[in-house]
């Protein structure tokens, strides 16, 4: 008995809007069993994974923030995978971002005028997207593969933020502890409502969206990332500039990572601290896929997965769990999702097992 | 029947039992499912599993259920930053009555949501900001082990070289630098130590290069400031001493270990739990060490009769205050006088220690 | 053991894991398979090479165990990537992330136990040769296993009928397909090839390298591995050189911090300045070496990018579905 796929004629729209559901149906039987075999009641587990993170309004807010640099980061990303340039660097253009939206913060503490913090986030932008274009410029002018070069890029970002908050710009009051001084009023990203602490990161997340919807959906611009993605040799007669789209993105999406790092250090961390990202720029290409690329899909897949980590707080918190089970829940639920997407565009169908596997089964002999 | 019949129906009834969960999810009283009763809460950066700093803390937490019976909850891998402050506050919110946040970078979120809850009592570890009556700080002085450490070191090398793996350049590492060298100068005025700084709290494959790089270059004695028992394994192998670090960490070295520096939380967790119950908690800043058993020193092994007589001779004396490892003369790096005959550092200039003393083959980076 | 020889032990030990795990996942590449899920299978395979070498004393048992185990746990990502062609780059970084999980929960018990080390298998008369006889004949099994694995990867990609298949269906799965090779099967096996690798590269994190079990214990050598892939544009020899290059430098850095360049006689001024000069820079500038090193060979490498091309599976990252 094999298990084959079928593709539909067309997309299916009515599976497209059910699949997130059965995703969810899936996740909560699977976490229910999950649960009471670890001697938890699956019902309240499910409770405490789900619907406590959204039933107050703290913790409302504790999604925002969770949510924002993500959906900025993966929205950036899906114009760069759309255009098939794989830059899984995000984490680090997010970094220098930071970085650079705090130079003035830090060296000049007192300035504390309205054009501050629209500078700061310009910076930030800047920062992200120049470091963004180092993997883009590399690939351009000499061929080297984007997935290596923004990769180790990250690693270099975070030594450098690690220098950085331990040399140079360490607090001079602050017992040589490796932070920056904190910001002053006037350099921090104020809470749009008075009820919790999200604050206007998570508008630009959505600003971010909108734009990203915009330029896909309505511009040549948008038209020719996808067409450089898709069929490259089309673009090429087409008369489209790969290496130019390439720099394009890749600025797009370092400039988006950026604004989510200054965002996050100025409006949630409030100074520049040897870690200040739990892998948000990773976390972001989770976010990017299971949003199918989407900026809409991506809207909501960087609020399913930040839900996750809120549940599996409460869950840990609540019923005496470990982080881990927090982990493998998270990893199921993903599973899940990206399962039930494929019924979007295929049917599942068994069928019994055909003979004249011949090939394969040599291949069998070579790999071993 | 048609199997892909089978596999719709199954698929259909998990999902309608997901559906039933969820309707019953929605009869849940909230109150009711939140209701976890704990009242002691911990907030770990690592995993519980890293048998060094988390693992020691949360050996403190279990000693409070065990000893006062009291419940209690605990976030680990929990990263410095915005999750930070949600973690706290998710603690407070849930009941929690007195919480502990284990590390440094915790600091502006412990004392931020300390603000929001003035009835729920808050220890930030190694930390020096209490903004508020509800937020205490405590430290413990480990430089009081490593100065033993670098006594031993002095008399059983054969080399007068030591190896100090280091994690990060604060102020807490560069002390227990200073401290081990002047042990070990107090036995061998020459004695040398070589520091490998691998920027990184955990990593036990770079631990082990570190390690194995120290004993490359001629030194015998191994001492480090990271977490894992990598360092320990391979002093074990190439036939060298090293000392433990946060855990006692004998199993890895049975015949390699000089002693551990164990950090030992538990007095200290069920004393301020205890605290909080019977309603006499109150603010304090306490750097303790030797002396209320925050630092204890594994059993001194594979050494001489005599060394051993010699590091717990140290070791009383440092415990009953006799004795103090940063007392003068000491000469820092650069040549210039720090500590004048039998002059006692002050506390400010321990908390922020950014230089070396004489005798470290090391440039501090600055 | 000389200065010299003992810094090349170092870096072969560094080395073994990465080159272990990227040689697997080249041969799921090869086949158009983007495995993002290095980390977790790496990870996995260190629990379960622990904890069999745990129970049943042995550790070449558990070595064995952490091969089947990293199989078994690609499997997980075949299924969804091969037969329900969910996205590739985002089921990998899930497995990675149920990997942590799972290891985290398999491994509570073994905190704070003390490894069983897979001792060295010295072999007679080429371990006397100088030099080499310490670095080549004297090691350890899953040491040997790598080079086995590099000999026996290259010849199968490029020398055998079935690597020809396997890099076919790489190159292009439809036209693989319609020369009646089951584009699925070869798929499903060259992941589980790569799991088992990867899996063995955990074993030697638990077994040779470090052998004891914390969480997290891979410490990001899985990202290292797929980055290495890449690097070598896809070709195994390329793989040994990277992994090779990446722990020297890692064990360098290491080195230059320790010396004392006084030590060192007859070191010529022109050396002596530089390495004054590298030993003034601040750690993290250290620490951050292999990575840009990395990206500066692969630069210098890349000129030629019709070779590059050529060695790139076209199919890499995509889904494939029969047409009927």
């Amino acid at each position: 008995m094999r298990l084959e796929l079928e593709k539909r004629a067309e997309s299916s729209a009515s599976f497209a809007l059910i699949s997130p559901f059965l995703a969810l149906g899936l996740t909560l039987f699977a976490g229910s069993i999950m649960f009471s075999l670890l001697g938890h009641n699956p019902i309240r587990a499910m409770y405490i994974y789900f619907i406590e993170p959204l039933s107050e309004t703290w913790s409302l807010h504790e999604l925002a923030i969770k949510a924002a640099p993500l959906i900025l980061i993966a929205t950036g990303l899906s114009l760069c995978f759309r255009s098939s340039n794989w830059n899984i660097g995000a984490e680090g253009q997010f970094t220098m971002g930071a970085v650079a939206g705090s130079i003035i913060p830090v060296l000049m503490p007192e300035q504390n005028g309205l054009w501050v913090l629209p500078m700061m986030l310009l910076c930030g932008i800047v920062g992200g997207a120049l470091w963004g274009s180092i993997p883009a410029l590399l690939k351009n002018r000499f061929g080297a593969n984007e997935i290596l070069t923004s990769l180790m890029l990250v690693y270099v970002a975070g030594l450098f933020l690690d220098w950085i908050v331990r040399g140079p710009w360490r607090n001079p009051g602050g017992y040589n502890f490796p932070e920056t001084r904190g910001f002053s009023a006037g350099q921090i990203l104020p809470e749009i409502l008075d009820s919790g602490r999200a604050h206007y990161g998570a508008l630009f997340a959505l600003l971010g969206v909108i734009i990203a919807w915009f330029v896909l959906a309505r511009t040549i611009k948008g038209f020719e990332i996808q067409v450089v993605g898709e069929a490259p040799r089309a673009a090429r007669f087409a008369g489209f500039d790969t290496k130019k789209t390439t720099l394009y993105v890749f600025l797009v999406c370092g400039g988006f990572a950026g604004l989510a790092g200054i965002c996050e250090v100025s409006g949630a961390i409030q100074q520049l601290r040897p870690v200040i990202s739990p892998g948000y720029g990773f976390t972001a290409i989770i976010v990017a896929f299971l949003g199918r690329l989407n900026p809409l899909g991506i809207f909501a897949a960087g609020i399913i997965l930040a839900l996750s980590y809120l549940g599996g707080e409460a869950a840990q918190i609540s019923l005496g769990v470990s982080n881990k089970i927090g982990n493998v829940f998270q990893g199921l639920l993903l599973f899940f999702v990206l399962a039930c997407d494929t019924l979007i565009h295929y049917r599942l169908k068994l069928v019994p097992t055909r003979d004249g596997a011949g090939i394969a089964q040599e291949a069998t002999h070579g790999a071993d | 029947m048609n199997m892909g019949k089978i596999v719709t129906i199954i698929i259909a009834l998990a999902v309608a039992i997901g559906g039933a969960i969820w309707w019953q999810m929605n009869q849940v009283d909230p109150e009711d499912a939140k209701l976890a009763g704990a009242e002691a809460c911990f907030i770990y950066v690592g995993p519980v599993g890293d048998f060094g700093w988390s693992y020691q803390h949360d050996q403190g937490r279990l000693a409070v259920e065990k000893e006062l019976g009291v419940k209690t909850a605990y976030l680990e891998s929990v990263p410095e930053g915005a999750d930070a402050e949600r973690a706290i506050e998710r603690m407070a919110r849930s009941g929690c009555k007195i919480i502990f946040t284990t590390s440094f970078g915790y600091m502006d979120a412990t004392n931020k949501i300390a603000a929001k809850f003035p009835d729920v009592k808050f220890e930030h570890a190694t930390g020096y900001k209490r903004d508020h009556a509800n937020v205490s700080t405590y430290s413990s002085k480990f430089y009081e082990g490593r100065y033993i450490q670098g006594v031993i070191a002095a008399r059983i090398s054969k080399t007068g070289v030591a190896g100090y793996i280091a994690s990060f350049p604060i102020p807490e590492v560069v002390r227990g630098i200073n401290a081990f060298i002047l042990g070990a100068q107090s036995e061998d005025p020459d004695f040398k130590l070589k520091v490998v700084w691998v920027n990184t709290w955990f990593d036990p494959g770079k631990e082990s290069d570190a390690a194995k790089t120290l004993i490359d270059q001629g030194v015998d004695v191994i001492t480090q400031h990271t977490d894992s028992t990598a360092a320990m394994q391979v002093a074990a192998e190439r036939g060298v001493h090293a000392f433990g670090q946060a855990s006692d960490m004998i199993e890895f070295g049975k015949e390699t270990q000089l002693t551990a520096i164990i950090d030992d939380w538990a007095p200290y967790y069920v004393e301020r739990t205890k605290a909080v119950m019977d309603g006499s908690w109150g603010q304090i800043d306490v750097w303790h060490g030797m002396d209320h058993g925050n630092v204890v020193m594994a059993p001194y092994t594979n050494m001489p009769d005599d060394v051993a007589a010699l590091a717990k001779a140290t070791e009383a004396k440092i415990t009953s205050g006799e004795f103090t490892p940063f007392t003068g003369p000491v000469i820092k790096q650069d040549g210039s006088e720090w500590l004048k005959w039998n002059e006692v550092s002050d506390i400010g200039t321990l908390l922020g220690m950014n230089f070396y003393v004489e005798g470290v083959d090391d440039k501090l980076p600055n | 053991m000389g200065l010299t020889e003992a810094i090349l032990l170092t870096i072969f030990t560094a080395a073994t894991p990465l080159l272990i795990a990227s040689l697997g996942e080249l041969v799921s590449e090869r086949s158009g398979v983007l495995n993002l899920g290095v980390e977790g299978m790496m990870i996995m395979g260190a629990i379960s090479g622990f904890a069999f070498a745990q129970i049943t004393g042995s550790p070449y048992l558990g070595a064995v165990s952490a091969i089947l185990v990293g199989s078994l746990f690609s499997m997980l990502f075949a299924f969804l990537t091969i037969t329900l062609v969910a996205n590739q780059v985002a089921t990998g970084l899930a497995l990675t992330i149920l990997g942590l999980g799972v290891s985290g929960l398999w491994g509570e018990s073994y905190i704070g136990v003390a490894g069983i080390k897979m001792e060295p298998i010295v072999i007679p008369v080429l371990s006397q040769l100088p030099v080499v006889g310490k670095l080549l004949f004297s090691q350890d099994l899953i040491f040997y296993s790598s080079i086995a694995l590099l000999v026996g990867v290259t010849w199968f990609l490029f020398r055998s009928r079935t690597g020809l298949v396997l890099r076919a269906v790489g190159d292009s799965h439809h036209s693989a397909h319609a020369l009646g090779i089951s584009v699925i099967k070869t798929r499903y096996l060259a992941v589980a090839f790569g799991g088992g690798c990867a899996g063995l590269a955990g074993a030697h994190l638990s077994l040779v390298y470090t052998p004891q079990w914390v969480e997290n214990m891979s410490a990001g050598r899985g990202w290292i591995a797929l980055a290495l892939v890449v690097f070598a544009s896809w070709r195994p020899l390329r793989i040994l050189a990277g992994a090779y290059l990446f722990g020297a430098i890692t064990i360098a850095q290491l080195h230059i911090q320790a010396i004392d360049l006084r030590d060192i006689e007859f070191l010529p001024s022109a050396l002596f300045s530089l390495a004054e000069l590298i030993k003034a820079m601040p750690s993290q500038a250290l620490s951050a070496l292999p990575y840009l090193a990395t990206i500066i060979v692969l630069v210098i490498i890349s000129g030629n990018r019709r070779l590059t091309l050529m060695n790139t599976p076209a199919s890499l990252g995509k889904g494939f579905v029969p047409d009927r």
